[in-house]
């Protein structure tokens, strides 16, 4: 066991964890912050995609001993202040969203790609999400709802 | 939108019922859930094809162990569907690979992993070839017209055979169920879009009667066809080790296991001969169609009826036979998956129209317009069409995507473009609607009405469309329709949520409902009715418009209420090194009745083409021994944003009668056209093929038969040089 100490969603949360528990287990099982979903066993899909000190990386890849001392943020503080985020707000109006399994990584990948790129274009926006599966929109309210967000900063 | 006039919910892009949840992280799906006193468990399967189980062993500390075999089945030890084929645990014969034998349950996940079961088989030999299949799960015919005197006045015969291997459908969240024992029963949660399906297959199981078990449908991460059946399996697994823990038990899979042992689209054979005349008019069609239906029958009878209503594509002739036959192998059972049968037999019949076209020397678009049916025409089994959008949506897509031009300013280059026209019927085949009788409740709330049916909501939109409905026709603001969850306890039965039904016949179930609600309320606000006359429910079931009739004895009549019309042009570039084609423009054009919400619809139609284009060009199951050989998402590749072009999406009105505000189904057809569309417009660059997934390295080998011409690159203008055997080597190794 491992003592792990980081801050999720702006509260500082300690653990002592097996070494080998992956940060999307430690987010999900100790966490209970269940909207950080998996879909696959192997750092594809991009469902698991959460904020590791403000960028987005898949936290499959990654274990908890690994985050210690990291700040993190999940879907679920996205919006502290119970007003949804420019992003949330986009793939609701939008339609960016079916079954909504892909939605919270996609709007976490779509973070930290407006934060390098506010204006970006459609190219540049189904680059900077194109580790992200979406089986159900075929995508492009996904991009139509981050291109919202965008015009709305 | 014309007729949308005076309608407040109807044809306008409300927001959607669940999409608060949705984009906060608070919806939640079965892996989410937990549940005191919790048990996780395991399934353990076969590793062999088929054979006999003769022993097994457990290697470990087993104690505090659940451990279920076919022996503590306490009713009948079938997954209840159509046919009683399917054990839920084998007993003794094994048919395929992954086929479950033993579960496990543990509170301890770790425990539960690091114990090992030997079993001991006697094998037998398998068969994966279904040409070579003794057992027929089902044979249908379809005739119409004869056939000699269709062939006798063709002037030319043309034929061909066209491949379609398996699909995965991939939803993102994998199945899952937790089952709960209460009081002698069963409650199960799950990732599901048929409660009904998984209540009656748990009553059959565990000899329960209807009271004793509730299905709750958890929000589902997508489904596609692929947590129509299965679900009662995993449900069965979940509750019997549930029932003999008498505790909670998580039953969740991994990719991994989701790939391995749950149902794919139907592997397809399908040999066409076809009779025309010079000038471009179908005389005889002769269709001869082999599924693959996997080691047990799941709903292979039906997938295949579908399957062959839809073989001849929307194009009209007088005589027409339509054969085929759904057989078994050893391999994992194929089962439900969007389109159902016709994205198999529509990419026959349209790659073999293109084909045609070629021989003929006509463009396809000319021998489409001939050949599409019109108003007054009969499909292949007979049925007289009053309404028939296939002109209006081909003429409509050729305009749009400015066709002719484009083909005439692609010849030549790595680049082409190609169309493919399809139909797809709503609601379940023949006289199935007739047979499910489905049900749905409307209660009066102080604000409005709350809906009750058991169709689920697995990302389509059915809360938001139903409510749609429900709000203008009681005349009520959208915002104060509820939707009441999924559950057996609570909702009557609506019948599976499949077959691009749940719109077109269980919206208008509702939409009655509304309307003698309505009646009812007359002057009355509904605070004001339920103060005055107290509560007030109303349930309607399904009624049969008089106009159909169906024999299902001779396959003739009229086999759906209604048909979407739709069509497909697709233009892709090869990469003349790496052969990866690549879809960079794609039109379609859907006549679907009435979009109750237009940007729901269209939700619809650009994933239902994103999985077409998967479909086509890179779903690839390698199936090695009966066993899927690439079962990761690392080397079974779906579409992500590079691969999927933006979808110009076109919807054409044409109101159906007896659907709520004239809509029809939406759901499957946009599967049905991408395919061909895609294999056609490879045609267009002088490959012939005629089988997808069209990897590389089938494109790299029909494209070396090619005598003389090559692809060139357009830009570069750079020539195509035959690849060196060594890499033609390296690819045909790759995955
Ligand atoms: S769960 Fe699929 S990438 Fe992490
Ligand atoms: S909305 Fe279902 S996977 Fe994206």
């Amino acid at each position: 066991m491992a003592q792990v100490s980081m801050t999720v969603n702006g509260k500082v949360r300690k653990r002592n964890v097996d070494p080998r528990v992956l940060l999307v287990h430690f987010l999900r099982e100790e966490l209970r912050l269940t909207g950080t979903h998996i879909g696959c066993d192997t750092s594809q899909c991009g469902a698991c995609t959460v904020l590791i000190d403000g960028r987005s990386a898949k936290s499959c890849t990654i274990f908890a001993v690994q985050a210690d001392g990291s700040a993190i943020t999940t879907i679920e503080g996205l919006a502290p202040d119970g007003q949804l985020h420019p992003l949330q707000e986009g793939f609701w109006e939008e339609h960016g969203l079916q079954c909504g399994y892909c939605t919270p990584g996609m709007i976490m990948a779509a973070v930290t790609l407006l934060q390098d790129n506010p204006k970006p274009s459609e190219r540049e926006i189904r680059e900077g999400i194109s580790g992200n599966f979406c089986r159900c929109t075929g995508y492009q309210h996904i991009v139509n709802a981050i291109q919202y967000a965008a015009n709305k900063r | 939108m014309r007729s949308s006039r005076g309608l407040k919910a109807v044809g306008r892009n409300v927001l959607r019922k669940d999409g608060v949840e949705k984009v906060s992280g608070a919806a939640r799906y079965i892996d989410d859930l937990s549940f005191p006193n919790l048990l996780h468990a395991r399934t353990i399967r076969s590793t062999i094809p088929s054979g006999h189980v003769v022993d097994i062993q457990y290697h470990g500390d087993t104690t505090g162990f659940t451990i279920v075999d076919h022996r503590d089945v306490p009713g009948r030890n079938i997954v209840a569907l159509i046919d009683d084929d399917q054990p839920c645990l084998a007993e003794r014969t094994i048919r395929h690979f992954a086929e479950p034998i033993v579960l496990l349950a543990h509170e301890n996940r770790e425990r539960l992993n690091a114990v090992d079961v030997q079993i001991a088989y006697r094998e037998a030999t398998p068969n994966f070839d279904p040409a070579a299949s003794k057992t027929s799960f089902k044979t249908i015919a379809i005739e119409k017209g004869s056939l000699d005197e269709g062939f006798a006045a063709a002037d030319v015969v043309v034929e061909g055979e066209y491949r379609a291997g398996h699909q995965e459908q991939l939803y993102i969240e994998p199945n899952g169920a937790i089952a709960v024992p209460a009081g002698g029963g069963i409650t199960l949660y799950g990732s599901m879009q048929c409660p009904y399906y998984v209540h009656r297959a748990l009553k059959v199981l565990l000899g329960l009667p209807d009271h004793k078990v509730r299905v709750i449908q958890t929000e589902t991460g997508g489904g596609f066809g692929g947590k129509e059946e299965y679900p009662s399996m995993i449900a069965g697994h979940a509750a019997l080790l549930a029932l003999k823990a008498g505790r909670p038990v998580k039953l969740v899979y991994d990719r991994v296991e989701d790939m391995v042992a749950t149902t794919k689209r139907h592997p397809a054979v399908i040999h066409h001969r076809t009779g025309v005349t010079r000038d471009g008019r179908l005389t005889a069609i002769d269709i001869d169609a082999l599924f693959d239906g996997g080691a047990y029958a799941t709903l292979s009878a039906v997938v295949l009826s579908r399957g062959l209503i839809h073989a001849s594509g929307p194009y009209r002739c007088d005589h027409v036979r339509i054969r085929g036959r759904a057989v078994m192998t050893n391999t994992p059972p194929n089962g439900a998956f969007r389109g159902f049968g016709a994205p198999q037999t529509q990419l026959a019949a349209e790659i073999h129209m293109d084909r045609i076209a070629g021989q003929l020397g006509l463009d396809p678009v000319r021998v489409r317009e001939i050949n599409a049916l019109r108003p007054g025409d009969t499909t292949a089994t007979g049925q007289r069409l009053g309404d028939c959008s296939a002109l209006q949506v081909l003429r409509a897509a050729v305009e749009r995507s400015a066709f002719k031009r484009r083909r005439r300013a692609l010849a030549g280059t790595n680049r082409g473009i190609g169309l493919a026209l399809f139909f797809h019927g709503s609601g379940f085949t023949g006289g199935g609607e007739v047979a499910l009788a489905s049900k749905a409740s409307l209660a009066l709330t102080g604000r409005g009405a709350r809906i009750f049916v058991a169709s689920t909501e697995i990302g389509q939109g059915t809360r938001t469309m139903h409510a749609q409905i429900v709000a203008d026709t009681l005349g009520v603001p959208y915002d104060c329709v509820e939707v009441n969850a999924a559950d057996t306890g609570e909702v009557p039965n609506s019948g599976p949520t499949v077959a691009s039904r749940t719109c077109m016949v269980v919206g208008r179930i509702l939409q009655r409902c509304a309307e003698e609600m309505r009646e009812r309320l007359g002057t009355l606000t509904p605070g004001e009715y339920l103060r005055t006359h107290g509560p007030l429910v109303i349930t309607k079931q399904y009624e049969k418009s008089s106009a159909i009739a169906w024999d299902d004895h001779s396959y003739r009549g009229d086999a759906y209420g209604s048909y979407g019309w739709a069509c497909d042009v697709v233009e892709v570039e090869v990469d003349p090194d790496t052969w990866q084609v690549k879809p960079t423009a794609f039109t379609t054009v859907h006549e679907i009745g009435k979009a109750i919400h237009p940007m729901l619809a269209s939700g619809q139609i650009e994933g239902g083409s994103a999985q077409g284009i998967g479909y086509a060009l890179f779903e690839e199951v390698v199936m090695r021994d009966g066993r899927m050989a690439n079962c990761q998402l690392t080397n079974y590749i779906v579409p992500t944003t590079l691969d999927t072009p933006a979808i110009d999406v076109v919807m054409l009105e044409n109101p159906y009668k007896h659907g709520p505000f004239g809509a029809k189904g939406v759901g499957e057809m946009p599967i049905d056209g991408p395919a061909p569309a895609i294999i056609n417009a490879l045609r267009h660059m002088g490959i012939d093929l005629r089988e997808i997934p069209a990897t590389p390295e089938k494109i790299m080998a029909a494209s070396a038969e090619r005598t003389g011409s090559g692809i060139t690159k357009s830009r570069s203008a750079r020539r195509y040089t035959k690849p060196s055997s060594k890499t033609l080597h390296a690819l045909r190794e790759k995955p």
